[in-house]
């Protein structure tokens, strides 16, 4: 049976109708949790949107997402939520850009693209070019920075409180009384990418040393002289079988 | 001293200033609404540019309550990130947690036992009937009459105490689990709420027929803010303000979780588009709120309230004392937690402000890599401007009043 998340149309053949309206647009298609995801090339975005919204009846934008992959050549993702009221759907279409490539706006097409993209570009800093009122709208009057980058530290810079000596509130540099913890509780035996204290003695092989103790021959015990000497006596044992054999 | 001067002045003086002569040029003024009007809702700025009391544009400034709820949840394992859902809208915690959860086990592929669906279901529509009396209550207030919010927060305290019996806690329930439900609810909470289902309709009833038909509340109610259908699709509407334009979308209906679909339950739509419309919207969803709760008294079935998937669900205390395996599942939980597999999957449900979406991008390991939080009230806040031009300054609460916003959630 699997999950109980919401159950909308399935639509076979979607991608490939998809990829034909939009052309050399479209990037990739990607189908994962039976949700499509099209990533189509920045410049193309609004043509492609309006595409799908005339032609394949995604009526309403949902929402504009940022996420922030500071490892790739063009670290943002912008990705747009749209639902189709008539089909019963929804898709995603994605694009990236970095800090200083603008994406073309959305807001002639749905009024609503106005905050949504304001708010990518107050949490992220991505550009909308086109867009009137490009304003920071949830971070406080004079924030400088995008907090929802992955460098943007979860504690902030600055910090503000009610002086009762100057009557006002203050804005002062963020001072910790204990420092930021972040605990990590992935399992070191499980794909944790860092190495735990003294686990960096196993990573070169064993230990260099003078003369390598070696138990190639029975009578290299590796326990000491005295050992070896022992065990050099053939054994009792030993004997009686080679007399029966 | 100002009256002297006044009589001083003569009519010929007047027409010697302005060079116009006859009426005197009124300038638009700004005022700021909020942020600390009780009409706005909790921490709403609007700037507002009035010609006389016609609103001429408002700039609404929202984030006073900017937590950055969604970069906290990038540094917490997905069980210890639920919370801060409760938080977002605290007038129905319990709806906010829902989409996570299903975005959760969206991604884990997670089969819910029946049970469980059921209590949420049960739940999630006691949230909805607690928002409601809170927003319809507040909306009367707004625009003037008293008692109503009075008997309706009545009914809002016994959901509270229904929210406590089941989770412990009256608002930031923390109930809903990837895989269920924390845990069962004692028969007797079943059968008060059977019992309460009774009678609660009696109040609810005579409260709305103090404004329904009243003279006033329909004075400032009807025919503000009309919004067609088209604009309500081109302003990204949902919920109780898309079906007060008159288009029947509901996502319980159109694309069903849990058991929304073997409820039996009817979709209320405006003809106008107007507050009031939407205000008769809601309090239509009351009544079939209650309805839902009926039908899943009477289905309910006993059963597992959780997924027996014990690496994701942790094991209940006593389980723990008595096995080893238990143990270690639990302490692995409750440090490591569960990881999800690498994916993004967007998950809405319909919470009472509207469609609530979780967009949820996952890397793999046991937090989660991005979470974007879609709120309700972003997209009907941004069409103040829109509905409220043309208007006169008091409508504008009664407009607010009736896209019930909750800045929690808008502002995350």
């Amino acid at each position: 049976m699997g999950h109980s998340a919401p159950r909308y149309a399935v639509l076979d053949g979607l991608g490939d109708s998809v990829a034909a309206t939009l052309g050399d647009r479209l990037l990739a298609t990607r189908f994962t949790q039976g949700e499509y995801c099209f990533t189509v090339r920045r410049e193309a975005v609004a043509e492609a949107l309006d595409l799908l919204r005339d032609v394949h009846e995604y009526q309403q934008l949902m929402e504009i997402a940022g996420v922030d992959y500071p490892d790739r050549a063009e670290r943002f993702e912008v990705v747009y939520c749209l639902l189709s009221l008539t089909k019963n759907h929804r898709i995603r279409v994605a694009c990236t850009t970095d800090e200083d490539t603008p994406v073309p706006t959305v807001t002639h097409i749905w009024e609503v693209a106005g905050w949504l993209e304001r708010e990518v570009y107050d949490m992220y800093g991505v550009i909308f070019a086109g867009n009137q009122d490009l304003r920071r709208i949830l971070t406080d009057y004079g924030f400088r920075g995008h907090p929802f980058r992955k460098d943007f530290p979860l504690t902030g810079y600055s910090e503000m409180r009610y002086s009762e000596e100057q009557g006002r509130v203050v804005y002062e540099p963020v001072k910790l009384a204990q420092d930021f913890r972040n605990f990590d509780f992935t399992s070191p035996w499980e794909g944790a990418d860092y190495v735990l204290p003294g686990d960096e003695k196993s990573l070169g092989g064993p230990p260099p040393t003078a003369t390598p103790k070696t138990t190639d021959k029975p009578s290299d015990t590796g326990a000491g002289a005295a050992a070896n000497k022992e065990a050099a006596k053939p054994s009792e044992n030993a004997d009686a079988k080679e007399g029966k054999a | 001293m100002m009256a002297e001067s006044l009589q001083d002045m003569t009519v010929d003086g007047l027409v010697e200033q302005d060079s116009t002569s006859g009426d005197l040029e009124i300038q638009n003024y700004t005022i700021n609404f909020g942020p600390q009007h009780p009409a706005a809702h909790g921490v709403l700025r609007m700037v507002m540019e009035l010609d006389g009391e016609i609103v001429e544009r408002i700039d609404p400034h929202v984030g006073l309550l900017h937590r950055g709820t969604e970069k906290l949840i990038e540094y917490k394992t997905y069980l210890q990130a639920l919370p801060y859902f409760d938080r977002l809208d605290y007038c129905s915690p319990l709806a906010m947690e829902y989409s996570y959860v299903l975005a959760i086990e969206k991604l884990l592929d997670l089969e819910v036992p029946l049970r469980a669906q059921y209590l949420r279901v049960l739940f999630a529509e006691l949230t909805r009937i607690c928002n409601h009396m809170l927003n319809l209550g507040a909306h009367v207030m707004d625009v003037g009459a008293m008692t109503p919010n009075l008997w309706l927060f009545e009914i809002r305290e016994d959901c509270l105490n229904f929210f406590e019996r089941a989770s412990g806690a009256r608002m930031h329930s923390a109930w809903f689990r990837p895989g269920g439900v924390h845990q069962d609810v004692p028969l007797k909470l079943l059968t008060d709420l059977a019992d309460w289902l009774d009678t609660f309709p009696k109040l609810f009833e005579d409260s709305m027929s103090l404004v329904v038909d009243n003279r006033i509340f329909k004075q400032r109610n009807v025919d503000i803010a009309v919004v067609s259908k088209d604009d309500a699709v081109r302003w990204g509407f949902s919920g109780p303000m898309i079906r007060g334009s008159g288009i029947p979308w509901d996502l319980r209906k159109s694309q069903p979780y849990d058991v929304y679909d073997r409820m039996e339950f009817d979709v209320p739509v405006g003809t106008r588009g107007d507050c009031y419309d939407r205000f008769m919207v809601r309090v239509e969803e009351v009544r079939q709120s209650a309805r839902i709760m009926r039908q899943c008294l009477n289905e309910m079935p006993e059963g597992p309230i959780a997924s027996s998937d014990r690496k994701v669900v942790p094991p209940k205390r006593g389980e723990m004392k008595q096995s080893m395996e238990a143990l270690i599942h639990h302490f692995k939980l409750y440090t490591e937690g569960f990881h999800v597999p690498a994916g993004e999957v967007y998950v809405a449900t319909e919470s009472p402000k509207g469609e609530f979406g979780v967009y949820l991008v996952s890397d793999g390991t046991n937090k989660p890599y991005r979470c974007k939080i879609r709120p309700t009230a972003f997209s009907h806040l941004q069409a103040m401007e829109f509905m409220s031009k043309g208007h006169m300054l008091s409508d504008a609460t009664a407009i607010l009043g009736a896209i019930d916003v909750v800045f929690g959630e808008c502002d995350r």
